[in-house]
C-alpha cells in the first residue's frame, strides 16, 4: 500500500488577475482526518475544487494510491472515490431526501428499452445509508424541511453511499449548532475507523484540535507546511496562517457605557416558536453581546427589531421615545443599523460595485436639487471608508464579488458607517472571515463604542462573545434566559448554563 | 498577471462578438447592394428603431430587477388605439367619437401615458405587494389590457388622423424626424434615471439582491411599482408613436413586440438574472435587430427565413454574453 492515500503535487491555478494557487502540495495518510487551514483567500477551497474537478488546474498532478489520476469533472472524481461535502450545501430542497441522495444515479428498473425509476429500492437504500451515519429520518421527507445539520448528514450519507474513500469537508460546521457538530464528529470518527480518508477545512481552532490527525497550512495560495496536529498549539497555527505572531486576538476592553440609548420591552414575534417576551436595555458606548445556541432566535429577534420580521407585540424605545418600526427604513430613521448574518443572502449585492454596495443606504441622503445623486460627495464618503477600513481593492468600481469574505464584510460595515447609526446590530460579524480581518473588525467595533455608539453583537463563537462584549444576554429557545454583567462572571460555563435553559 | 495581446484581442472579440458581426454584415450589405448606404435608408432604420427603443428601455427596467413584462405588446396596442380615437379628423366618416373635436397632440400623448401608467401601477402592485411573479402578473395584465382595448374600440381599426398627429412621424426638426427626437429624449431621461437618481440605484440593487436591498433600507415595493408604472407609460408612448407612423391603429398593434424588446435588451447585455444593464445595452440590442432585418432584406433573403436568422442571433449573442460571467469561475 502506498504511503499516502492521496497526493497533490505542484498544483497551480490562476484566475483573471490573481494567482490563486502556486505550487501547492497536499499528502493525505490513509484513514486520517487532515485539516486544511489558512486565512480566507488562502486558496483552500480552490485547491479542493481543483481536486474535485470543479476547477481545471493549470499545472500539477494528483496521485491516488500512488497512481496518477486525471480529474476533469466531479463525476470523474466520484468514480475515483472522492466525494465532497460543500461549504454551501447545494441540494434540491424541494425534493425528497432519497431523491437528493440518488440524484444523477437513480436506481432503475426496465423492460426492454423502457426505463423507470425504482422508487422502492431507492427509499430502502436511502434508509440503509442514513442508518450508516446514525440518522433516522424519513427518506420521503422533503429535504427543505430538515435543519442544515440534517441536510449535511444527507450529504455525508451520499458520500458514504458512493463508497467514497476520500471525503472533503469544506467548512461543514460554520452553520451548525454545538449538538450538530458533535453528531458530525461522531460520524467522522466512524468513517475514520472504516479507513476513509478525510480533508477537513475549518476556521475553528478547537475543532481542529479535537478531530484532526494532521494539519496542512496554506497562506496566500502557497503551501506553508504539514504537521501532526498534536504537535501544534493554537497560537502556532495562527502564527503560521497569518505569517506573523498575533499577540492578542481581542483588543483590550476600554469601553465606558453611558446612558440607556435603546430599550426593548416585551417584544414577541408573530410566530409562537420564535422570540417571545424579550426585554433588554442597551447603553451608549457599550458592546452588548447576545449568546446562545443556534436556533435560540437571536437573529430573528434582531431582524424583528429592524423591521424585517413580523412583531406581534412589544415596544421599542430610542432615546426614551417610543418608536414604531414596520420596515428597515423606519429603523434606519430611528438610528439603527443591521449587519446581517447571511452576508451572501441578504448582505452584499454581488453584481454591483463596491461604491453601490456602500452607497445604497445613503443614496437618499446626498441629493442635489432633491433628486439628482451627488456622486462627488458619495465617492468621497466611499473612498474615505475604503481607506479607513483598509479594504483591499484596486478601486471602488470593483465588483464586490471579487473581494475576499473579510473585505466584503468591511464593505458592509462601511455601508452602515456611512449611514452613521447610533445603534449598530452586528449579527455574527466575523463569520467566515480570516483571523487578520477579524481583528480589524474588532478594532472597528471598539472604535465605534469609543465614539459613543452602541453595538449589539450576536456571536456563536464563545471566545469572541466573551472577549468582545461588555455585557452579555443569553437566549434560549426564543426567550431571554440570562444576563451576565460582571467581568468575572463572563465564563463559557455561565453562558452555556443560560443557553440550555429550555 | 498581464494579459498577452492575443488574449486581449480574443476577449474583445468575445465581448463584442455580436456587434462585430453586425458591422461586417452592414458593410457587406452596403457594398453589395445599392441604396443601402443612403441617408434615406438610415433615416428609415432610425425611425423603426425609435419606438422599439422606447419599448426596450421600458422593459429594461423590469428586466434589471430580474422581472419581465409580457403586457408591453398589448399596452402598445391600447396606447395606439386611445391616441387614435382622440385624434381623428372631424370629416372622417368612420370617426370613433363623431362629435368630439380632436384634442391637442401633446395632451393626448400625456393622456395615453397616464392611462397606461395606471395599468402598470396595478401590475406593479400585484408584483410588489402580493408577490405575484412578474411573468404571471404581466401575463394577466396582458390579457386584461387586450380585453379592455377590444371592448373600447369594438375591435374596429382606426384611421383618418389629424395632420398634427401623423406629423409626429413625418415632420422633421433639423432634418431628423420628430419620432427619432422623441426616442433620443426618452433615452436621455432614462439614462439620467438609471445613473443619476436613487430610484435607478435602487433598481439595480433590487435586481442584484432583493433581500439585501430590503435590509439596506431600500423601499423595494415602491420602487418596483414605479418601475412597472414607468415602463407602462413608455409602452403607451410607443403605441402613440406607432400610430403616428402608420397613420392608423388596431387592437393587433404591437403584438409580439414585448418579446422582441426583451430579446433586444438581453442581446445588448441586460442580464435576465438581474442587476446588470444600461441604456446603451437596449440601444445596441435594438440596433442589432433593426440592422439585421434591413440588411437581410437588402440581401434578398426570404422574409420568412429572417425569423430563423433572428433566432440564431439571439442564441449566439446570449451564449457569448453569458460567457463573460460564467467563465469567471
Amino acid at each position: 500500500m502506498a504511503e499516502y492515500k492521496l497526493e497533490l503535487k505542484g498544483i497551480c491555478k490562476s484566475f483573471p488577475g490573481v494567482k490563486a494557487l502556486d505550487n501547492v502540495q497536499l499528502s493525505l495518510r490513509p484513514g486520517t482526518v487532515h485539516a486544511l487551514m489558512g486565512e480566507n483567500g488562502a486558496g483552500k477551497s480552490t485547491l479542493m475544487k481543483c481536486l474535485f474537478g470543479i476547477y481545471k488546474m493549470d499545472a500539477g498532478e494528483i496521485y491516488l494510491d500512488g497512481e496518477k489520476i486525471e480529474v476533469n469533472n466531479p463525476d470523474e472524481a466520484m468514480k475515483h472515490g472522492i466525494a465532497m461535502v460543500h461549504q454551501e450545501l447545494q441540494p434540491v430542497p424541494a425534493r425528497s431526501v432519497a431523491e437528493n441522495l440518488y440524484l444523477g444515479r437513480f436506481p432503475t428498473k426496465s423492460i426492454g428499452p423502457i426505463k423507470w425509476i425504482d422508487h422502492k429500492t431507492m427509499y430502502q437504500e436511502t434508509e440503509k445509508w442514513l442508518k450508516e451515519v446514525k440518522m433516522d429520518f424519513d427518506p420521503k421527507a422533503q429535504l427543505g424541511t430538515l435543519s442544515i445539520g440534517q441536510m449535511q448528514s444527507v450529504e455525508i450519507a451520499k458520500a458514504v453511499s458512493q463508497q467514497a474513500k476520500v471525503v472533503i469537508f469544506d467548512e461543514p460546521t460554520s452553520s451548525l449548532s454545538d449538538n450538530e457538530v458533535e453528531v458530525l464528529f461522531r460520524i467522522m470518527n466512524d468513517l475514520r475507523e472504516k479507513g476513509v480518508t478525510m480533508v477537513y477545512i475549518s476556521h475553528k481552532m478547537d475543532e481542529i484540535k479535537r478531530i484532526a490527525d494532521d494539519i496542512t497550512i496554506m497562506r496566500d495560495g502557497t503551501y506553508v507546511g504539514t504537521w501532526p496536529a498534536a504537535d501544534m498549539t493554537t497560537d502556532q497555527i495562527i502564527a503560521k496562517m497569518i505569517g506573523r505572531e498575533l499577540t492578542n486576538v481581542y483588543p483590550d476592553k476600554v469601553n465606558s457605557p453611558g446612558d440607556v440609548i435603546m430599550e426593548v420591552k416585551n417584544l414577541s414575534s408573530i410566530h409562537t416558536k420564535s422570540f417571545q417576551d424579550v426585554s433588554f436595555k442597551l447603553r451608549k458606548g457599550e458592546i452588548l453581546g447576545f449568546g446562545g445556541l443556534v436556533g435560540a432566535q437571536r437573529t430573528e429577534l434582531m431582524e424583528g427589531i429592524f423591521g424585517i420580521r413580523g412583531v406581534a407585540s412589544g415596544e421599542i424605545y430610542m432615546h426614551g421615545k417610543k418608536i414604531k418600526i414596520k420596515h428597515p427604513i423606519d429603523a434606519m430613521n430611528a438610528g439603527i443599523g443591521l449587519i446581517t448574518e447571511d452576508r451572501r443572502g441578504n448582505g452584499i449585492f454581488g453584481c454591483l460595485s463596491i461604491k453601490d454596495n456602500v452607497g445604497i443606504s445613503i443614496y437618499n441622503k446626498y441629493l442635489k436639487a432633491g433628486f439628482v445623486l451627488n456622486h462627488k460627495r458619495i465617492n468621497g464618503i466611499v473612498d474615505e471608508n475604503i481607506k479607513k477600513l483598509r479594504i483591499k481593492t484596486p478601486s471602488m468600481k470593483e465588483h464586490i464579488a471579487n473581494l475576499s469574505g473579510g473585505n466584503q464584510q468591511k464593505v458592509i460595515v462601511s455601508r452602515w458607517l456611512a449611514n452613521d447609526p447610533d445603534v449598530l446590530i452586528m449579527d455574527e460579524p466575523t463569520r467566515g472571515i480570516d483571523v487578520g480581518a477579524k481583528h480589524e473588525i474588532y478594532e472597528i467595533m471598539n472604535e465605534l463604542a469609543k465614539q459613543g455608539k452602541a453595538i449589539i453583537m450576536i456571536s456563536s463563537e464563545m471566545s469572541e462573545l466573551l472577549g468582545m462584549a461588555d455585557r452579555v444576554y443569553v437566549m434560549c429557545n426564543g426567550k431571554l434566559t440570562g444576563e451576565i454583567q460582571k467581568p468575572e462572571d463572563m465564563t463559557q460555563a455561565k453562558v452555556m448554563s443560560f443557553a440550555t435553559q429550555f | 498577471m498581464v494579459k498577452t495581446k492575443q488574449q486581449k484581442i480574443k476577449d474583445f472579440i468575445i465581448n463584442n462578438g455580436v456587434i462585430i458581426v453586425m458591422f461586417i454584415l452592414v458593410i457587406y450589405t452596403g457594398f453589395t447592394s445599392k441604396n443601402f448606404f443612403t441617408t434615406n435608408n438610415f433615416m428609415n432604420i432610425f425611425m423603426n428603431m425609435s419606438f422599439r427603443l422606447v419599448i426596450a428601455l421600458g422593459i429594461a427596467g423590469c428586466v434589471i430587477t430580474a422581472g419581465c413584462d409580457l403586457s408591453a405588446g398589448r399596452m402598445i396596442g391600447f396606447g395606439g388605439c386611445i391616441a387614435g380615437t382622440l385624434l381623428q379628423r372631424m370629416d372622417y366618416s368612420g370617426k370613433f367619437f363623431p362629435n368630439m373635436k380632436p384634442l391637442n397632440v401633446f395632451l393626448v400623448a400625456i393622456i395615453v401615458m397616464l392611462i397606461c401608467a395606471a395599468f402598470g401601477l396595478v401590475t406593479g402592485f400585484f408584483i410588489a405587494y402580493l408577490s405575484v411573479p412578474p411573468f404571471i402578473a404581466t401575463l394577466a395584465m396582458m390579457e386584461i389590457v387586450y380585453g379592455i382595448n377590444m371592448i373600447y374600440t369594438n375591435a374596429t381599426p382606426l384611421g383618418g388622423y389629424v395632420k398634427e398627429y401623423t406629423n409626429v412621424a413625418g415632420g422633421k426638426f433639423l432634418g431628423i424626424n420628430y419620432l427619432i427626437w422623441i426616442a433620443v429624449l426618452v433615452a436621455v431621461i432614462t439614462w439620467f434615471i438609471f445613473n443619476m437618481t436613487r430610484h435607478g440605484k435602487y433598481m439595480y440593487a433590487i435586481g442584484g439582491n432583493a433581500q439585501a436591498a430590503e435590509v439596506a433600507g431600500v423601499p423595494v415595493k415602491l420602487t418596483l411599482i414605479l418601475i412597472y408604472m414607468k415602463a407602462a407609460a413608455m409602452y403607451g408612448l410607443a403605441g402613440f408613436m406607432l400610430g403616428a407612423k402608420g397613420g392608423g391603429a388596431s387592437v393587433a398593434l404591437g403584438l409580439g413586440y414585448e418579446m422582441e424588446a426583451i430579446a433586444a435588451c438581453t442581446i445588448g447585455g441586460v442580464s435576465v438574472t438581474g442587476g446588470r444593464g444600461k441604456v446603451s445595452s437596449a440601444l445596441i440590442g435594438v440596433a442589432v435587430f433593426e440592422l439585421l432585418k434591413t440588411a437581410l432584406q437588402y440581401l434578398g433573403m426570404n422574409p420568412n427565413a429572417q425569423y430563423i436568422a433572428i433566432g440564431v442571433v439571439i442564441f449566439i449573442a446570449i451564449s457569448l454574453d453569458i460567457r463573460k460571467y460564467v467563465a469567471k469561475k
